[in-house]
């Protein structure tokens, strides 16, 4: 809503009160202004003259060469509008004028003639192009005739006028007019209100013996009024009246058209003015269209219809879309003599139905829609009436032919001063309460501290009890609330176990090296299906899809958060950002369901990318590249630190290294996977080497134990062994190693590998991998028997079981 | 004797205190009292001194031993320390050369901002509450007095999934569920974080996906004053002590009355500038007094019960805090954005 200052001194005075700070007291009383604009602020010089004369340029075939009287003197101005011309009122900017943009006008040569000063456009004078009003869009702005010469024209083209832009909440459908912001800025400035009055001299004729109004759809239009005027004279608005609807941001067309808007900004209602004649009846229907039947709507498109739309008809076809937008056939033209002016109010369900249908959002329906204020439909009418009258020369018919099945009776809310005190932590009198009802004009009964109050209809946000309670907080002022604590119930923040982990997981990562991430839940079609962890795989998933996506990209809920991941990867990469460890935290969305009835499972994961080089400490000659191994000791120490026994098994998976990945298992069960990505991925998604894991995190913090077990330090000392196999190629280090805890417990309490080897001295086929065993008695010193004994059965049992022999 | 014993003690310390090196304190000391030092050589001819001169002597030659010894520890002990020295010296290295790296991590600026109003708010005794992100229209909507066809359903368009089933468009719904859950009797007091979904074309101020916290709390007499009280002290611990805020009447389907906060701006003080579009005041977040609809659907009487709700939006405090530009660089990851505010 575009509220003009200059149009709402005509009902409340805002005199003694900047443009801001009254916006500012607008914006704290619960109706955000979202902006100021001054029509044309920087305006300067620029009066009326009159055109006595406009000849050809001697040297210029596009030029006019004019003589302009301006009142206290003549001026020779050179003008290159098309639509100049002998007699016209003309806004000129003498020499020394300023127009917007700080443009200073000076006396100038043209092809030889002089020229002083400008005939002036409304672009010129700061006029946004969309609300030039019709024949005036490609040249100079023309007068009505009856303006006196040399005056001012900023009042003339109200260019002193500040136009506030209100960001509506949708409560606040009273504020769709400007009567509604009127009694809003009186009951803030405490101000009182001047309404216009509708009162019209009619004929004696009355319209009911012409129009009949039938409604088949009194459930959608509860009331209809037609009203008949004749004798009709179409011409331009007057000027204040274009004036406002340009400040308001509607471009003047003619006097009944701009009438119909005027009072639509006016009342809030939207009205719709039919030519009488082109209606060829003396009735009209309002009923639900027929399935198929089609309508040319005012901007000439053919609708087809369904029952879901509410239409006007002539008793035949439809000649609008009811609440909506007017018929083409029967829209006033510049022959219109006569018209049928309709003031009703249609269900807001039944207008935005149509809304949503055909995609026609205007003026009227946006009100029709929030709901419009049933005691004033009526008024309305005969306000455009008065102003068809006045403005038109129109001849008004008496009366109107009615449907009134309108409930415009009061809602009424019971208060107290004690029960709002208690809701708002204040000390309000019951006598404040009464100026607060005084100033924002409610009726309301009171009994001392009891209040009765009658919400009245331009109000319809007004029902209960919380909504009076706002009423008094915005009008007493928020500013005025005390600031206080609850001083209820105590009870003891903290984080759940699961929140604690979780944080205990970033932070661990984070210390670790790693960077968190966020990433977006929806994906798309290529990447739903991509590395989605085994366990998770095993299931019989169906991606879960948006109904109406906005895009191919965001359309399918993340079954993994790895694609995305890599994404990023691929970005920075592209931006010589090649050294990347990345994890995330989120959730995937499973369901086993074809058609969705149920909400999928999320489950939380924990996803981590790592590409480049892990670290680079040149001048020191260390470097290393990210490998599985990185990966793995990242998972190692999680787990570690999380008290869980973790497991990796080789494991083969698709867009993943088929010699470089492990599934991840606790206590026999899937629960991630670790390793590195397809080469032939990473040449698609041009990635350098890069790593990731995978691990369903609910699941792993549910098992968490957060109590370790204690267990006393070693008081005896512990002998070391280290032995080194000669091993077959395909042997796995830790399969042997499990070998030696097996056979070395309880004796050996840790096994170590450090050092494998393949190459010189080693046959080919073969590799060396060597051990470190710790012996460790926890009651004793080991004597060397034992460990001796214990040693060679070990050895002997490597050698065994998987053809090795000791490296010497 | 004696004259010969003084003379020995005095040439040794002499010599002992010229000693320039380890190597010649040793020969120094086999000099004096070495098997055949000096010191040694006159104390063999003890033999021939009187029983009344022995012990005289005898006392005298231990304390000449007694100096030089001492002499020759305390020589040693310099000089090994002046050899330590000089060996450290040696040892020195240039400590302009850059140190080995720690890899370090850190948490996503949301996250930091998320956690860091959790903590303030449990520390006023709210538990934080997760739910989940895809919701049924009931708790997204219908239990937070957003019925269907409500004309505020516009306010935020959303990602169906089916007809009941879609992404939802605040953490509101773990509100109602946390009520349900406490069916109407126990008082909650809550914050709720976590991702939510809009239908919007994404920009530099608008996207998809994006982030909120959401607090409730519930009890008997809760005051619009205590709303005001206790985001006024949320405004001070997040955004400094020096911040002022002010509340707005507003309107949300779920809370009635609606309040809107700002906060004073940071770049003008309150005096206007492009920031603040020339206000003075920069809105945070949105919040009410919990609607009487919102609190009997969830089973509490709302004659007993009331409380207030606030909202707000970690993505956009970020960008005022720190003057991010693009909401877009929170889901980006660009690893130099990332890294920046790996302090904060
Ligand atoms: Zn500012």
């Amino acid at each position: 809503m575009l509220v003009s200052l200059n149009w709402l001194k005509n009902y409340v005075d805002i005199s003694g009160i900047s443009t801001e700070e009254l916006a500012e007291k607008i914006t704290k009383s619960g109706i955000e202004v979202d902006g100021i604009e001054y029509i044309a602020q920087e305006t300067k010089g620029v009066v009326t003259g009159y055109v006595e004369s406009c000849e050809k340029h001697p040297n210029a075939d596009k030029l006019s060469l004019c003589q302009v009287d301006v009142g206290d003197e003549k001026l020779q101005i050179i003008c290159g509008a098309p639509n100049v011309a002998k007699g016209q009122k003309v806004a000129v900017a003498r020499p020394g004028a300023v127009l917007p943009g700080n443009f200073r006008i000076k006396k100038v040569k043209l092809r030889g003639v002089e020229s002083n000063g400008m005939i002036c456009s409304l672009q010129e004078l700061g006029t946004d192009d969309k609300y030039i009003p019709k024949g005036m869009e490609d040249g100079i702005y023309v007068f009505p005739d009856d303006v006196k010469v040399g005056e001012n024209v900023e009042p003339l083209l109200n260019l002193d006028d500040a136009v506030l832009e209100f960001d509506l909440t949708p409560n606040r459908a009273d504020a769709l007019s400007m009567i509604g912001v009127a009694y809003e800025v009186a009951a803030i400035l405490d101000k009182p209100i001047q309404l216009p009055e509708a009162e019209v001299n009619t004929l004696d004729e009355d319209a009911n013996d012409h129009v009949k109004v039938e409604v088949e759809a009194p459930d959608l239009t509860p009331y209809y009024a037609a009203f008949l005027i004749k004798d009709l004279e179409i011409k331009p608005s007057p000027l204040w009246m274009s004036n406002y609807l340009m400040a308001a941001g509607i471009r003047p067309i003619n006097n009944v058209v701009d009438i119909t808007n005027y009072v639509l900004l006016e009342y809030g209602q939207p009205l719709h003015a039919f030519d009488y004649d082109r209606l060829h009846s003396d009735k009209i229907v309002v009923r639900r269209a027929r399935d198929g039947e089609k309508i040319v709507t005012l901007d000439e498109q053919e609708r087809v219809l369904t029952e879901e739309n509410l239409v006007i008809t002539n008793g035949k076809e439809s000649v609008a879309l009811a609440g909506v937008m007017g018929g083409f056939e029967t829209e006033v033209h510049d022959g219109t003599t006569a018209v049928l002016l309709e003031a009703a109010l249609f269900s807001p369900a039944a207008v935005r139905r149509t809304v949503k249908q055909t995609g026609l959002r205007s003026e009227s329906s946006t009100r029709f829609e929030k709901g419009i204020d049933p005691a004033r439909v009526k008024e309305a009418g005969l306000r455009a009436c008065q102003l068809f009258q006045k403005y038109a020369n129109g001849k008004v018919y008496a009366g109107a032919a009615e449907f009134d099945e309108l409930d415009k009776s009061e809602k009424t809310v019971k208060m107290n001063t004690s029960q709002i005190n208690r809701r708002l932590g204040t000390e309000i009198s019951a006598e404040d309460i009464v100026q607060i009802l005084n100033k924002l004009r409610f009726h309301f009964d009171r009994d001392g501290d009891y209040f009765t109050v009658y919400a009245p209809t331009r109000r319809q946000d007004i029902t209960i009890f919380e909504d009076m309670l706002e009423e008094v907080a915005r009008i007493y002022g928020y500013d005025h609330l005390p600031f206080t604590l609850p001083d209820g119930t105590p009870q003891a923040g903290t984080l759940t176990e699961f929140q604690l982990l979780k944080r205990k997981v970033k932070s661990y990562l984070q210390g670790a090296g790693l960077m968190e991430t966020i990433t977006y839940s929806l994906t798309d079609e290529k990447k739903i299906k991509r590395l989605i962890s085994p366990e998770v795989n095993e299931e019989n998933i169906t991606p879960v899809q948006l109904a109406k996506p906005m895009s191919e990209d965001h359309k399918y809920l993340r079954l993994s958060l790895l694609p995305e991941l890599l994404s990023i990867v691929s970005y920075n990469q592209a931006r010589n950002q090649n050294d990347v460890a990345y994890y995330e935290l989120g959730s995937i969305f499973v369901s086993e369901e074809e058609t969705l009835t149920h909400q999928p499972e999320e489950r939380l994961r924990l996803s981590g990318v790592l590409s480049g080089e892990w670290l680079a400490h040149p001048w020191q000659q260390e470097s290393k590249e990210v490998d599985f191994y990185v990966v793995k000791g990242l998972m190692e120490g999680l787990f570690d630190h999380l008290g869980i026994q973790i497991e990796f098994k080789q494991v083969k998976l698709d867009d993943m290294h088929p010699g470089r990945s492990a599934a991840l298992k606790v206590h026999n069960r899937t629960i991630g996977f670790i390793g590195q990505l397809h080469p032939l991925l990473q040449k698609d998604m041009d990635l350098k080497d890069t790593y990731l894991f995978d691990v369903n995190l609910d699941t792993v913090l549910k098992i968490v134990d957060r109590d370790p077990e204690y267990g006393q330090i070693p008081k005896y000392p512990s002998i070391i062994r280290d032995v080194a196999f000669i091993l077959d190629q395909d042997v796995l280090a830790g399969n042997v190693k499990e070998t030696i805890e097996e056979v070395g417990s309880p004796l050996v309490t840790q096994v170590q590998v450090f050092d494998v080897y393949e190459g010189n001295n080693i046959e080919s086929g073969k590799k060396s991998i060597a051990y470190s065993l710790l012996y460790q008695h926890p009651e004793k010193t080991l004597k060397d028997e034992e460990v001796e004994a214990s040693f060679s059965e070990i050895i002997e049992t490597v050698k065994n079981k998987y053809h090795a022999h000791v490296r010497s | 004797m004696k004259e010969q014993l003084k003379t020995i003690q005095k040439d040794a310390l002499e010599e002992i205190s010229n000693a320039e090196d380890m190597k010649e304190l040793q020969a120094i000391k086999v000099a004096f009292l070495g098997k055949k030092g000096s010191l040694t050589q006159v104390l063999r001819g003890m033999g021939k001194l009187s029983k009344e001169e022995r012990p005289v002597i005898g006392e005298l030659a231990n304390q000449v031993r007694e100096g030089i010894t001492a002499a020759l520890e305390e020589k040693t002990t310099s000089l090994e320390k002046l050899e330590m020295e000089q060996q450290l010296q040696n040892e020195a290295i240039d400590i302009t050369l850059p140190g080995r790296p720690v890899k370090v991590g850190g948490p996503h600026l949301l996250t930091q901002i998320i956690e860091e109003i959790e903590d303030l708010f449990i520390g006023m005794g709210y538990e934080v509450r997760e739910g989940p992100e895809v919701e049924t229209d009931y708790f997204n909507f219908e239990a937070l007095n957003l019925p269907k066809g409500h004309p505020a359903r516009d306010m935020q368009d959303t990602f169906y999934i089916t007809n009941e089933l879609l992404m939802r468009t605040h953490t509101s719904p773990v509100q109602a569920r946390t009520m349900q859950e406490y069916q109407g009797i126990k008082p909650v007091k809550m914050i709720c974080p976590g991702k939510v979904y809009r239908r919007d074309t994404d920009d530099a101020t608008h996207s998809h996906q994006f982030t909120q916290i959401e607090g409730l709390y519930v009890d008997k007499n809760v005051r619009m004053s205590d709303l005001k009280g206790t985001l006024n002290t949320f405004a001070k611990k997040t955004f400094g002590e020096d911040r002022e805020i002010r509340l707005r009447p507003s309107y949300f389907p779920f809370t009635e009355p609606s309040v809107e906060m700002d906060i004073s701006c940071k770049v003008c003080r309150g005096e206007g500038c492009s920031v603040c579009k020339e206000t003075g005041w920069i809105e945070i977040l949105g919040g009410g007094m919990v609607h009487p609809n919102v609190l009997s659907m969830a089973g509490y009487d709302p004659d007993v019960y009331t409380g207030f709700a606030f909202g707000m939006g970690p993505d956009r405090i970020a960008m005022l805090k720190y003057g991010v530009e693009d909401i877009r660089h929170f889901y980006t990851n660009d690893i130099r954005f990332l890294k920046q505010f790996h302090q904060a």
